[in-house]
């Protein structure tokens, strides 16, 4: 039975969850040179057209189409059968297409997240193959193992909410292989390029904020209670989160500063997303104040003394954010929250806390191995970098014939 | 006294102060500008529009120094910026009438170091 006010917001929430890609092009899109920035953009938009196509073509019939196994199947493909009454397995009170566009929007953006690793030095042409790729062997199988009727890891009771390790872990992985077979950009070890446009940045910071509201509490896939727990909580840990950051700058390195302030919140949004539907507002504090710790650890001391270049740290806060994310949820998640979920550790189940760290371990594998395969496939195939002249003179110039600036009229 | 105006490449920036610091040149201004030499640009194309020979971005160093320090940073300015490619730059040297530094007055080589 299809509930108008349900069907209302999952697709408001789908709006809200597409704006986060055009969003997180501007976040990075201001953290590289201005040589870089339309590359960067660009690789983010062409992401929402082919995946869109992608998604109700294949990819939404192998991520959920009802099977054991691999992944879905092609039992869906073209939305076949897909139509507007509700699919109970999935979404009760709302048409299964509002369900399939909805998860549409996660599907873009899980691709473009991986952007960050790369960004200034992957070939445009090699950027789509890979995408194409991995959101077909790497995306849709691990979607469909955590949330697909039938896959594994959601038959053994992971709880992932909105996300936590299909979306951020998963994209995380793969930037830090992708980050770290791709090599270190040109001439890095002389100085570190400060981001182009920092105002871009906070205003990608701000949209995505304001769009996870839909990732997150649209998760709910009804306009609920369990909606506004998640509502809340999110907000709440995006908050902690960045005061967090903030702070530790401030006692780190003597002043706080709004790219630290950005970083937290956006981690903050990253660890609460796999919880948001099984926690309350006390532990989204304490996961958005620690988040913020682990991340900036992450992307301050350890990516330096490692020496990987993940360009704009999608491993530093998605990957390590997802991770905490996903193991807190195993500590503070209480039925009192949600009766469907299960209690944490810190409510007398430690086999939760077992559950999702094992959750963890497979994501982790499973992408690190099958991204690694796919990025060599495409550097045997066309090659994945630039060349040195090309990635000198900037992406913008040499892969798509444009620049954003210009210095005389 | 001399005035170096060196014009290089903007991603050789880097190794060419580092270069002159080596050398002891340490007063340096740098400005982005756009030229071209016998390099020609990037066409670039807009809605279908082709725009071709655009200028490329350029830096320019300024560096004013003493007579015995011409030398060491002209080959400075190479080391650091020579690819052996076309659009590696070019150094021109001037001479210069004056020089005072406007904290003290003075004048002169020892208004320059």
């Amino acid at each position: 039975m299809v509930n108008s006010g349900d069907t209302a917001w999952v697709l408001m929430s789908s709006a809200l969850v597409l704006l986060m890609t055009p969003a997180l092009a501007f976040f990075y899109g201001g953290m590289v040179r201005r040589k870089n920035v339309l590359s960067v953009l660009m690789q983010c938009f062409i992401v929402m057209c082919v995946l869109s196509i992608h998604w109700v073509l294949i990819d939404y019939s192998l991520s959920f189409a009802p099977a054991k196994g691999f992944w879905g199947g092609f039992a869906w493909f073209g939305l076949r059968g897909v139509g507007l009454e509700p699919y109970a397995d999935y979404a009760g009170t709302i048409p299964h297409q509002a369900f399939m566009i909805y998860q549409c929007m996660f599907a873009i953006i899980t691709p473009a997240l991986i952007i960050g690793a790369f960004a200034e030095r992957m070939k445009f042409s090699a950027f789509l193959i890979f995408t194409l790729l991995w959101a077909t062997f790497v995306y849709a199988p691990l979607c469909h193992w955590v949330w697909g009727m039938g896959g594994w890891l959601r038959n053994l009771g992971a709880l992932d909410f909105a996300g936590g390790t299909v979306v951020h872990i998963n994209a995380g992985i793969a930037a830090l292989v992708t980050a770290l077979i791709l090599g270190k950009r040109v001439n890095l070890d002389k100085n570190v390029p400060a981001p182009h446009n920092m105002p871009f940045v906070v205003l990608g910071t701000g949209l995505l904020w304001f769009g996870w509201f839909g990732f997150n509490a649209g998760s709910a896939l009804a306009a609920n209670g369990l909606a506004v727990n998640a509502f809340v909580v999110t907000n709440t840990a995006a908050a902690a989160a960045g005061l967090s950051w903030a702070l530790i700058e401030w006692l780190h390195n003597g002043k706080p500063t709004i790219f630290g302030l950005c970083s937290g919140a956006v981690a903050g949004l990253v660890a609460i997303t796999p919880a948001a539907g099984f926690v309350s507002v006390i532990p989204a504090i304490i996961i958005g104040l620690l988040v913020s710790v682990f991340s900036f650890i992450a992307v301050a001391v350890i990516k330096p003394k490692l020496g990987y270049d993940d360009s704009l740290d999608a491993f530093g806060v998605h990957c390590v954010g997802g991770i905490w994310g996903a193991l807190a949820t195993g500590l503070f998640a209480s039925k009192l929250v949600n009766p469907q979920g299960a209690n944490g550790l810190f409510f007398g189940n430690p086999k939760q806390f077992i559950i999702q760290a094992l959750t963890v371990l497979v994501t982790i594998g499973y992408t690190f191995i099958v991204t690694f395969v796919i990025y060599k496939l495409v550097d045997l195939l066309i090659g994945v970098r630039v060349k040195k002249e090309e990635e000198l003179m900037g992406l913008d110039l040499t892969q798509h014939h444009e620049r954003a600036y210009t210095v005389l009229e | 006294m001399k005035l170096i105006i060196a014009i290089i490449q903007p991603s050789k920036l880097e190794e060419v102060k580092e270069e002159l610091y080596k050398q002891e040149v340490n007063l340096i201004t740098v400005s982005e500008v756009l030229g071209h030499g016998r390099q020609k640009g990037v066409t670039e194309i807009y809605r279908g529009a082709k725009e071709t020979g655009n200028l490329l971005r350029k830096i320019k160093m300024e560096i004013a120094v003493n007579e015995n320090f011409v030398e060491p940073a002209i080959k400075a300015i190479i080391k650091g910026a020579k690819t052996g490619e076309i659009g590696d730059g070019k150094i021109f040297v001037l001479d210069l009438q004056e020089c005072v530094r406007i904290r003290t007055e003075e004048r002169g080589s020892v208004a320059i170091g």
